[in-house]
């Protein structure tokens, strides 16, 4: 074989969720990179992992990427295929879901998130897709993690709308509030982004854990639309392995359509 | 509501013109699989005008309904196209900016796809609410104060609450029915079966038409009885660009067509008048495509294996 291409940031992005992803055992899947994420760490370190898709699927085996959340490859070799009825309410609300996957247009340092609008909601500037499943994921799946490309549009001090709560006004709040109305979830725990790799520390507000390599402090720092926090001694991420780009651009992703 | 026997085999032409009208509230369902387009564009056809249109993701059959000027109102959950961006159409409805001269806002009511389901159910069920934890600490009770918070009768706090969805005709689409309009799907079930059962009147719409034996033979398969439907229309390939699990594909590069498509409003009504104005009926749309395009779209087969039902005399 010749001598692989180095990593792309998409592909850190990928192999960094994929093993946040470790020994879970039923993930909620989105489309586009969370899903390459998610199949990445199957194939890698969580093969128990249970494939959850709102559209209707626990146990799936997709045989090729799907481009939609409601690809036909989910449902041909599943375990279960359901209403959604069933899905959000049985597999979802029921608390059966580790880990749920989000993404958005903007993300706060508490982790909340809006896909909704830019802009005022009556006469928005961008109109975005909205919520779908994310507000009940953000409730229900007792984890959550987050893959989004960061920069100071998305990365903000404040959120023009809260689709899906996170950590709502810091941890402390956030943790009683869940209590009292019996959520199932603990909110957000990993951020991956093409830059880096983050946490949530004890005040449930946004802390760096490693910085991609290639990728600087001053990058980090200069993509984000708050004073972040940074701990001593951040570490690098570490490189994707021969095998895991393989896997990415052989088997999960041939035509390079979304890593 | 139906309850009469018999065949209700219709033309599509003819189950649209009975069962829309003007001013309806329409839920063409089906969540990305099954969606009819078919009944979409018959519905351009017709002009039907001021549509409430209810959909989980209103996807390119609203997108393409919303450029015709048939809705003035949408009901939804996830506003997109899936797996490629935005529904142009739709932004060019939602946003004051891109608002054409002449043209006015889209009324909006959203929630998310629990709650949408929810109020299918409720619908369904006859029920004045469905209960739901999610909306918690999300702007979304916001922007819709149909999004409400009741007490729990038995002193568990405070639950969200969506109301019923009773749309005054739901229209899905499905592998098979017979005549009767027993209908039977698999595959992705979205809520087919609680939009049809919360509806006032159903149009089932399916690849094809078999005799009751067929659907006697594996009940388990039946999502919607025969008791609640209008009319069954067969429209082979009539959820295409969207997909039926073992038929056809969905067709990915047309969803990203329509991206460009739609991004500009005179190509989006060219489209129109090309792919649905100019043709009198789905069967000339499958011509004009060709079949070798729909052979392109067709798995290799997988099929399940037999149960045994036993026989009990």
């Amino acid at each position: 074989m010749s001598e692989q291409k180095p990593a792309s940031r998409n592909e850190l992005m990928v192999v960094a969720a994929a093993r946040a992803l470790k020994g879970k055992r039923v993930c909620f899947v989105g489309v586009g990179l969370p899903n390459i994420a998610v199949n990445l760490a199957k194939r890698t370190v969580a093969p128990q992992m249970e494939l959850v898709y709102e559209a209707g699927v626990f146990g799936a085996s997709p045989a090729r990427l799907p481009l939609s959340i409601g690809d036909p490859t989910i449902v041909t070799g599943s375990t279960a295929t359901v209403s959604m009825h069933d899905l959000f309410g049985l597999y979802l609300q029921g608390g059966r879901i580790d880990v749920g996957f989000l993404g958005g247009a903007q993300i706060d340092k508490y982790g909340n998130l809006n896909t909704t609008v830019i802009g005022d909601y009556t006469a928005p500037k961008t109109r975005l897709p909205g919520s779908g499943g994310a507000c009940e994921i953000a409730i229900n799946a007792k984890e959550i993690m987050v893959i989004m490309r960061q920069s100071t549009r998305s990365f903000v001090q404040k959120l023009d709308f809260r689709t899906s709560p996170g950590h709502l006004g810091g941890a402390a709040a956030s943790a009683t509030l869940r209590k009292e109305q019996g959520w199932g979830g603990n909110g957000p725990s990993v951020v991956v982004t093409d830059l880096a790799v983050y946490g949530f520390n004890s005040d449930g507000e946004m802390e760096l854990r490693s910085i991609h390599p290639g990728a600087t402090l001053d990058e980090v720092k200069g993509s984000i639309g708050w004073e972040l926090r940074v701990p001593a001694n951040v570490p690098e991420t570490p490189a994707p392995t021969t095998e895991e780009l393989r896997l990415i651009r052989e088997e999960l992703d041939p035509t390079g359509a979304y890593v | 509501m139906s309850g009469a026997t018999g065949s209700k085999l219709r033309s599509m032409r003819d189950a649209i013109a009975a069962h829309v009208h003007d001013g309806d509230t329409v839920a063409i369902e089906g969540f990305t699989h099954c969606i009819s387009f078919a009944a979409g564009h018959e519905i351009i056809r017709q002009k039907r005008r001021n549509l409430t249109l209810a959909r989980m993701t209103p996807d390119l059959v609203y997108d393409q309904m919303v450029a015709a000027g048939c809705a003035k109102k949408l009901i939804f959950s996830w506003l997109g196209n899936p797996g490629v961006g935005s529904l142009h159409a739709i932004r060019r409805r939602t946003e004051p900016a891109a608002l054409a001269a002449g043209e006015t806002l889209l009324e909006v009511e959203e929630y998310s796809h629990h709650g949408m389901v929810g109020r299918y159910v409720a619908g369904a069920h006859r029920l004045p609410f469905y209960p739901l934890r999610s909306y918690s600490e999300s702007d979304l009770p916001n922007v819709n104060p149909l999004i409400r918070q009741v007490e729990s009768p038995y002193g568990d706090g405070k639950i969200w609450a969506v109301p019923p969805l009773n749309p005054d005709v739901a229209i899905i689409h499905a592998q098979r029915a017979d005549e009767e309009g027993n209908v039977q799907m698999w595959g992705l079930l979205g809520c087919q079966k609680e939009a049809a059962f919360a509806a006032k009147r159903v149009i089932a719409v399916v690849e094809k038409i078999v005799p009751t034996s067929v659907v006697r033979a594996d009940p388990n398969r039946t999502i919607i009885p025969g008791l609640i439907v209008d009319a069954v229309v067969h429209e082979p390939y009539g959820a295409h660009p969207s997909y039926v699990q073992g038929g056809y594909d969905r067709d990915n590069a047309f969803y990203r067509e329509w991206d460009a498509i739609s991004r500009d409003a005179a190509a989006t009504d060219a489209w129109l008048k090309e792919w649905v104005y100019d043709l009198p009926d789905r069967a000339a749309y499958v011509a004009k495509f060709g079949a070798a395009y729909f052979k392109n779209l067709t798995p290799t087969s997988a099929p399940s294996g037999a149960v045994d039902y036993g026989d009990y005399r």
